[in-house]
């Protein structure tokens, strides 16, 4: 059953890889999104068995992969309540952009079209291996097929010299992270022996936390930070997520928005025992996601270019969910990631319903009064600005401050209150950028005139279609109005205790975030060692986390009223620099030049990479590996060899004078010799 | 009754009258007569010690040897018609073809 989630997809990829040469667009685009619709049906079958039933989590074994003394590594797949909200994430939104997608790329030739499905239903199946796997193998294989397929769909327009150039950027970066996922899974393995989530939780639970000392806790987990940082596009590894919007939208959207990019998020959240063992770590996971999600919302606010904008904001949201993981709220970091998949791929497939009807044209500087052409991508693009703004009652509000509460309570983590203010900032800016972008695009006049010469974006999009703008078509129109109404109302699992609700999603993922403890307390209860489970005791837990609550909950309503007032404070910014008076945002971009230029440069972060790493690597690479190491020494060697037997037969070949009687007077003194060096011993 | 060293050094005269035709003689003819000379020196050494010693592997061994020589001579006869046809010379020192 566990297995027909991923299973299906991959069905689906190797029937559009096989044949969908031959299939014919409309046959390639059903079988694909007939396969994510059939993976989401079989999710929620076993999501409504597993929730039918009493225990925690359900799993399937299908086979030993491995198995060499300690390591015993089965093809295991679990899932639990995390594992559940994401398969349905991953299913439910990545079906909807399947069939976005089939209206979004109608204009590809029918291989063309066969391959971006084969590609994204690929990406789906290792995304649900990702989310399902039971160990950090399984995880991992799931882990790099993500990235694969992220390459492979960023470079879809290969032959666009920048879509081939960010394609190779996200993965050479994305490797770089990769080698820090594998060191910390070995170094896992060495100190607990076994690879299983659950079981290093039970393990990690028996520990003492590494307070103020950097244990092998502490260690492993900043690896596996290392990994999360590059799939999840944090400081210092973000710089390929922006590049990635050189593939089609649709993909941004599913890849780069809502599910694979939030797999480091995942990551922690899966193995929040471990996490939270080690304290270090976590501090720097808090500080290093409220770093990203400033200057990520920083840069989002000056870009034209519509998907960078977004690009920019995906990282800032991240950012504010590594937050929420680094200050221990694992919960509100993985709601917030739910919620964000809703508003931000929305937002996204927006962006790729206007880029579709301007034919390719992505600069804001060239939309405007779209508002009027576009009516159902106008008004869905506004409720997801809206959601991802924090406006109240609508999802990323209750996401968005369940983080920032979080932290501003989170006592144990150095500098909370710090980060508060700059979560506030950010959400600031976030409300800032999402609405210039509105305002820019779909308010005040047209600009840039007729879109057929706009070929510069995507030219697979270079067909004009006519000169006023087209709204999206139904397959495009219906899956943003959904993810719409799940921008809504996405958030109502999680309504907080202090507006009288009961936060549901947190008691929903608590097991799956405390395995080790649900284990560690029902072998103790077994073998009847009551000492043993004194680390925290569920029911003295809880009524402590009560208490807690209570005394909070007045903090929680004034840090609400505040970040409500900052949405729309950023709204007012919005409206005021960028539809009320133009004028002023020009003033103030010149008045504050040097910023203005900084922050349009995306403070030369790609430049500095390059000054610092590539082309000393490039030069280390051609003066010495090259030049000295291959061609020297290496080259060297072989053809040295060389020279020197031929110089040698050289001498030799005189022998062979080609004269018989040369020879045998030659055979003649060798038996002369031989014999007479017998003779005379 | 002939003591063995007289058969010893008429083998040996043999075999250097052999050796010296070999070297010395420009036709390819007498080159191969000279090894048959060498080769019957050696089967004369073979017969005498067998006889000394009172075996008959000495013979056994000539008869080997003499079989060797006349295969031998059928392949070098036949190598120098091949030869002559094409070069209509028999000196060994024109086919030096076959060197670096």
């Amino acid at each position: 059953m566990l297995a027909l989630i991923p299973l299906l997809p991959l069905a689906g990829f190797l029937i559009n890889a096989c044949f969908g040469r031959r299939l014919g667009k409309g046959a390639s685009g059903f079988v694909a999104c007939a396969a994510m619709v059939a993976s989401f049906g079989v999710a929620v079958l076993a999501a409504a068995r597993l929730l039918g039933s009493d225990a925690v989590s359900t799993e399937a074994t299908y086979y030993t992969w491995l198995a060499s003394g300690d390591l015993q590594l089965p093809l295991r797949l679990r899932l639990d309540h995390l594992g559940i909200l994401m398969t349905l994430v991953v299913t439910g939104i990545g079906s909807l952009i399947h069939i976005y997608s089939v209206g979004y790329m109608h204009d590809e030739t029918p291989p063309e079209f066969a391959r971006y499905f084969s590609y994204l239903n690929l990406f789906a199946a290792f995304m649900l291996v990702l989310v399902l796997g039971a160990n950090f193998p399984v995880m991992f294989i799931g882990w790099e097929g993500v990235g694969l397929c992220s390459y492979l769909l960023i470079g879809f327009w290969f032959t666009k010299q920048s879509a081939a150039d960010a394609g190779k950027k996200a993965f050479v970066v994305n490797r770089i992270g990769d080698f820090g996922f594998i060191l910390g899974m070995l170094l896992v393995f060495a100190t607990f022996h076994t690879l299983d989530f659950n079981e290093v939780a039970s393990a990690a639970a028996l520990l003492a936390p590494e307070t103020g000392q950097m244990g092998v806790i502490t260690v492993a987990t900043l690896l596996l930070f290392v990994g999360a940082t590059g799939k999840s596009a944090q400081i210092p590894l973000y710089v390929w997520l922006p590049d990635a919007m050189e593939g089609p939208t649709p993909v941004s959207a599913l890849i780069h928005a809502a599910t694979m990019v939030t797999a480091g998020v995942y990551m922690i959240g899966r193995n929040a025992e471990l996490f939270s063992h080690a304290p270090i770590t976590l501090a720097i996971v808090a500080a290093i996601g409220v770093a990203t999600a400033l200057m990520a919302g920083t840069i989002g606010l000056v870009q034209n270019d519509i998907k960078r904008v977004l690009a920019y904001s995906t990282v800032s949201q991240l950012g504010l969910m590594f937050l929420a993981m680094g200050v221990g709220a694992f919960a509100a970091g993985i709601f917030h990631l739910y919620t964000h998949a809703f508003f931000k791929a929305l937002l996204f497939l927006g962006s790729g319903a206007v880029i579709h009807a301007l034919a390719g044209e992505q600069d804001l500087r060239n939309m405007g009064g779209l508002k009027k052409y576009l009516p159902v991508t106008y008004w869905t693009f506004l409720i997801g600005a809206l959601a991802i703004a924090g406006v109240p009652l609508l999802s990323g509000f209750f996401s968005k401050d369940e983080i920032l509460f979080r932290t501003f309570i989170a006592e144990s983590t150095p500098g909370h209150v710090l980060m508060w203010v700059l979560g506030v900032v950010t959400s600031l800016l976030t409300a800032t950028y999402m609405f210039r972008l509105v305002f820019l695009a779909f308010h005040g006049e047209r600009r840039g005139g007729h879109a057929a010469d706009a070929g510069s974006a995507h030219g697979a999009h270079g067909h004009a279609h006519g000169h006023a703008p087209h709204d999206a078509p139904r397959s495009m129109a219906i899956p943003l109005i959904v993810l719409a109404i799940g921008s809504v109302f996405a958030g109502y699992v999680g309504v907080p205790h202090a507006l009288g609700g009961s936060n549901r999603i947190e008691q929903f993922l608590h097991p799956s975030f405390q395995p080790g403890l649900h284990e560690a307390h029902a072998a103790a209860a077994a073998t009847g060692q009551t000492e043993a489970v004194a680390v925290a005791l569920p029911a003295q837990d809880a009524e402590q986390v009560a208490a807690e609550q209570h005394a909070h909950e007045r903090t929680e309503l004034t840090l609400m009223a505040i970040s409500s007032g900052v949405a729309f404070a950023g709204i007012g910014i919005a409206f005021y620099f960028w539809r009320r008076n133009p004028a002023a945002a020009d003033a103030a971009a010149e008045r504050f030049r040097p910023i203005h230029v900084l922050l349009s440069n995306k403070y030369y972060v790609d430049e500095i990479y390059d000054a610092a790493l590539v082309q000393p690597i490039k030069l280390l690479s051609t003066t010495v590996l090259w030049r000295a190491a291959d061609a020297g020494f290496i080259d060297g060697a072989v053809n040295g060899v060389g020279v020197a037997v031929r110089g040698a037969s050289t001498a030799l070949r005189r022998l062979q004078t080609g004269s018989v009687r040369t020879y045998a007077a030659a055979i003649f003194a060798g038996v002369v010799l031989i014999v007479g060096y017998y003779l005379v011993r | 009754m002939v003591p063995l060293n007289h058969y010893l050094i008429l083998s040996g005269v043999l075999f250097a009258i052999g050796t010296a035709g070999v070297f010395l003689r420009r036709n390819l003819i007498t080159v191969l007569l000279s090894i048959e000379i060498m080769l019957n020196a050696v089967n004369l050494t073979f017969v005498a010690v067998g006889r000394y010693h009172g075996s008959v592997d000495g013979q056994i061994i000539t008869f080997f040897v003499m079989t060797v020589a006349a295969a031998e001579a059928a392949v070098g006869l036949a190598l120098v018609i091949a030869l002559f046809r094409h070069r209509e010379t028999l000196s060994p020192d024109a086919f030096t073809a076959l060197k670096w």
